[in-house]
């Protein structure tokens, strides 16, 4: 793999005797100026990533954020590994917000190292094209699936095991023996011969003289201690007794509460206020007006939100005041009649269908999708001595630190983010989806203490950057011998990642195309991006072609899969752990699905049946992940879980519509959740191809859709071309009534 | 003047009579484990134990729990064993917790059933349990809280 020459692996002495180590992403020089400008007793930061102590501990700075998917563990199991350190003698800390932690480059370099698309995430902040070192120098992401797969391999396994290196080094001149006599295990270096040892914080010091290796060697997988073993999940007893601390928990001193009326059209403006009322309240201090809304600022957020609520607000007119659900249907249908951008274009389709012996046709589409993350969007600045504090948890520190500079005019230098916990992340608290942080901002300048602004569930759920709703074409031709041949596909809006559209299977005419279609509505990145969408189309009008074959769909699949063996062993896995061939008890039946995302292949079965009412009951899923290799087994398992659940709420409920050009659902009771009485045991088979790390925190979203609804053609006859599946009574066919 | 007791403690507090319990507990007590969800009830972020039953407190005034014992998920291992009750126990165990946002109120709302309920059937379970996990940490759930009740899949 060709090293990112933008990086340079250093290691400096700390004070008392240690040996702090890591990939820079930045040039020495900069470093340098960072260590001179530390005063005091305080450790000086070299860069990212990891610290060996006097007292033989090892501190690992992780630069991405922990929201659930393991990362604070994950990363640091890596270094340890390659340190060959004590996982009990292991500390982690979260890498401050400051660009000497950025892992900006690391992702990027990588993504295009490794031939991947760059995640969408990045869109807006640094395209492709344009793409800066300053700009990428102050990122600190987390999302595309991305940390485990770059900083993790990239930078917590180098600077481990380099940091090994350099111990052995001081090893054997301390213990005046060839180095190819020593051994590491659990923090010590040992010689054998003569059952001596020493600990690497003893080493510590000594090992800060030697120059880091240029390229160190990793293990074989062989070899690890640490990676592929379900290690227990660091940020886990915090968050069973209260005392882990999100960005909502923040309390400063001081600090007052904002609630906020946004205007529910988008791009609307504040019209006018009436706060006269407002501030006679108890605690009301301050009634904000920005230019999209306005705010009420109190003692207490109950009485800032009560107060908001009892005021005469009203917003300007809009020329989208109009739309609606039904107009942006119509107006992507109109997009497709018109001029397309090329996707794929392979073979000769337009030919392949005139000859075609018989053509399938189908049109689909989803709607838009809100993150609804659990812990309601909120942010806590405060605005003091010329400078800025900020606390929030967010999927991007340093982005954030430099949204709040841009914001209110400070050098991002005099900006600090104090890092939390995210209650959910999954898209909506990645940094191009910040209208909650500028809210925050504008009115916490008009104050001298710290102000928490909180979105209350209405204000998330209306003021979100949706999964864009989509629609997909498709044409399908089969020649005289039954052959699939050609693949027409015309949908709405390419996003991120590119090839999410591209379909897998062996089809030698291709004809894939795409309309923009520009709304009025935000749009951002929603956990997998656009194959959430994607994948339940073409899994779907897959599973369609089987059955207009008269094809068992699983076997449809694996005969397009000749020239694919991952994704076919990853099938046959998910068929086979599902039991495929196995008769089902009358009124269930099973669906098949298949995608690759983020570098990793996911199959899943679905075993479903139709309740009382007509509503849809899934009973099973099992789910086969191939991600390369498993770093944390049980982390495996709970994002595959957790994926699953993720999309599976998304077909069964998810359903954003537009009225009058704002969002129609307002919270959990209108935009529902899948809760544990709907829970389907989940199933995961993990395969250990052994191929480059795959992510993990969104590939289980995307096929769960479609295979649910391709269990439901075959027990009802229907297909489900539209979501969400709460919209449908659904009949069981005669033959599979139980 | 609002008069109640939280973990153990008693409060007095000149709050309106009609300011929910949540935000009285998060803003006035600064007692932030208890989380705010919806704010309509509708999803249980917000579960505490008053009297020894689960109540969401996004909707409970405080003039309902005058007088009234609660225990929020800071106070529910004061008295336990090796500094966590079983139920915390065994979320760890099972690394139930993903983004762990919700878990303050499922752990509150699990632990309200099962002092009441300790051998619960799936059916019981899912009708005590109505929170939203927004990470899907369902599954998990289920197998902690049949470990604590020695029930099987």
């Amino acid at each position: 793999m060709p090293m990112n020459r933008r990086r340079f692996l250093l290691g400096t002495a700390i004070a008392g005797g240690g040996l702090l180590l890591g990939y820079a992403t930045t040039r020495p020089s900069k470093h340098h100026l960072a260590n001179a400008t530390r005063s005091g007793n305080d450790a000086p930061f070299l860069t990212t990533w990891l610290r060996i102590s006097p007292d033989n501990s090892v501190t690992v700075l992780v630069p991405h954020s922990e929201m659930g998917q393991g990362v604070l563990t994950a990363l640091p199991m890596m270094a340890a590994d390659e340190l060959d350190a004590d996982w009990n003698l292991v500390r982690v800390e979260q890498a401050p917000a400051t660009d000497l932690f950025a892992n900006g480059v690391l992702i990027k370099g990588f993504a295009t190292s490794l031939g991947v698309s760059i995640p969408g995430f990045l869109d807006g902040l640094a395209s492709a094209a344009t793409m800066k070192v300053a700009e990428i120098m102050n990122m600190q992401i987390t999302g595309g699936s991305s940390s485990v797969r770059f900083t993790g391999e990239q930078g917590m396994r180098v600077a481990g095991a380099a940091a090994r290196q350099m111990l052995l080094q001081a090893a054997a001149q301390q213990l005046q023996v060839p180095q190819s006599e020593l051994s590491t295990r659990l923090s010590h270096v040992h010689h054998e011969a003569s059952g001596r040892s020493l600990s690497y914080g003893e080493l510590a010091g000594a090992a800060a003289r030697f120059e880091p290796p240029a390229s160190p060697v990793l293990k074989r997988p062989e070899q690890y201690t640490l990676m592929g073993r379900p290690i227990p999940r660091i940020d886990i007893p915090a968050k069973v007794d209260g005392t882990a601390a999100f960005g909502i928990d923040a309390r400063p001193a001081g600090m007052l509460y904002a609630a906020v009326k946004t205007a529910p059209v988008f791009g609307s403006r504040l019209a006018s206020v009436d706060s006269a009322s407002a501030l006679q309240r108890r605690g009301v201090v301050r009634v904000v007006e920005l230019d999209d809304a306005v705010a009420v600022v109190a003692d207490n957020y109950w009485r800032a939100r009560q107060a908001l609520d009892a005021m005469a607000v009203s917003f300007e007119a809009t020329p989208n005041d109009g739309v609606t659900t039904q107009s942006i249907f119509a107006q992507y249908d109109q997009a497709l009649q018109g001029e397309l951008s090329e996707d794929v274009e392979k073979g000769d389709t337009p030919a392949a269908l005139a000859t075609a012996s018989s053509v399938v046709e189908a049109t689909y589409r989803v709607p838009y999708l809100a993150h609804a993350a659990m812990e309601p969007m909120n942010c806590t600045v405060h605005f003091h001595d010329g400078r800025c504090d900020v606390w929030t948890g967010t999927q991007d520190n340093l982005g954030i630190r430099g949204r709040v500079a841009s914001v209110s005019g400070l050098d991002e230098n005099a900006v600090t983010v104090h890092a939390h916990y995210l209650g959910g992340g999954f898209g909506r608290r990645l940094p191009n989806a910040t209208n909650t942080i500028d809210q925050a901002t504008r009115i916490a300048m008009q104050f001298d203490v710290p102000v928490k602004t909180i979105w209350s569930r209405e204000d998330d759920m209306q003021q979100d950057y949706y999964r864009p709703a989509v629609t997909s074409r498709f044409r399908a031709g089969f020649d005289a011998a039954g052959r699939l041949t050609a693949w027409e596909n015309h949908y709405i809006g390419k996003n991120e990642p590119a090839e999410a559209a591209h379909t897998p299977y062996d089809i030698p005419n291709q004809s894939i195309a795409y309309a923009d279609s520009p709304t009025h509505i935000p749009f951002g990145a929603w956990r997998s991006v656009a194959h959430s969408q994607h994948t339940f189309f073409l899994e779907s009008f897959v599973d369609e072609l089987a059955h207009h074959a008269g094809q068992n769909p699983y076997q449809f699949r694996l005969n397009l899969l000749a020239d694919k063996p991952r994704h076919a062993a990853v099938l046959k896995a998910a068929a086979e752990q599902a039991g495929w061939d196995r008769n089902l008890p009358a009124g269930r039946a099973r669906g098949i699905a298949l995608q690759e995302s983020f570098g990793s292949i996911v199959a899943q079965v679905a075993e479903v049946s139709i309740g009382e009412a007509g509503e849809v009951r899934v009973h099973r899923v099992t789910c086969a992940i191939d991600c390369g290799r498993a770093v944390n087994p049980d982390t495996v398992r709970s994002q595959a879980e957790s994926g699953v659940i993720f999309g599976l709420t998304a077909a069964l409920y998810g359903e954003i519509s537009i009225d009058k050009g704002a969002v129609v659902q307002r919270n959990f009771n209108d935009y529902e959740m899948l809760r544990l009485r709907e829970s389907p045991d989940i199933d995961v088979v993990t395969i250990e191809s052994g191929a480059a790390l795959g992510g993990l925190g969104e590939p289980a979203t995307p096929p769960i859709a479609a295979a649910v609804a391709n269990a439901l053609y075959i027990l009802t006859g229907q297909r489900v071309r539209e979501l969400p599946l709460k919209n449908y009574r659904f009949t069981a066919a005669p033959s599979e009534r139980a | 003047m609002a008069r109640f007791r939280v973990n153990g403690t008693a409060q007095e507090l000149d709050i309106e009579p009609e300011m929910p319990l949540l935000w009285a507990l998060r803003d006035e007590l600064g007692l932030t484990g208890t989380k705010f969800g919806c704010g309509i009830a509708a999803c249980g972020a917000c579960t505490v134990v008053v009297n020894g039953n689960p109540v969401r407190s996004c909707v409970t005034p405080i003039s309902a729990v005058e007088g009234a014992e609660i225990t929020t998920i800071e106070g529910l291992a004061v008295n336990a064993a090796g500094g966590l009750t079983p139920v915390q126990q065994a979320w760890i165990e099972h690394q139930v917790p993903q983004c762990g946002y919700c878990q303050s109120g499922m752990i509150m709302a699990v632990s309200a059933l099962l002092a009441t309920n300790p051998a619960p059937s799936d059916a019981e379970i899912d009708g005590a349990i109505p929170n939203v996990c927004r990470c899907g940490t369902y599954p998990r759930i289920r197998t902690a809280i049949r470990s604590l009740t020695g029930a099987t899949a």
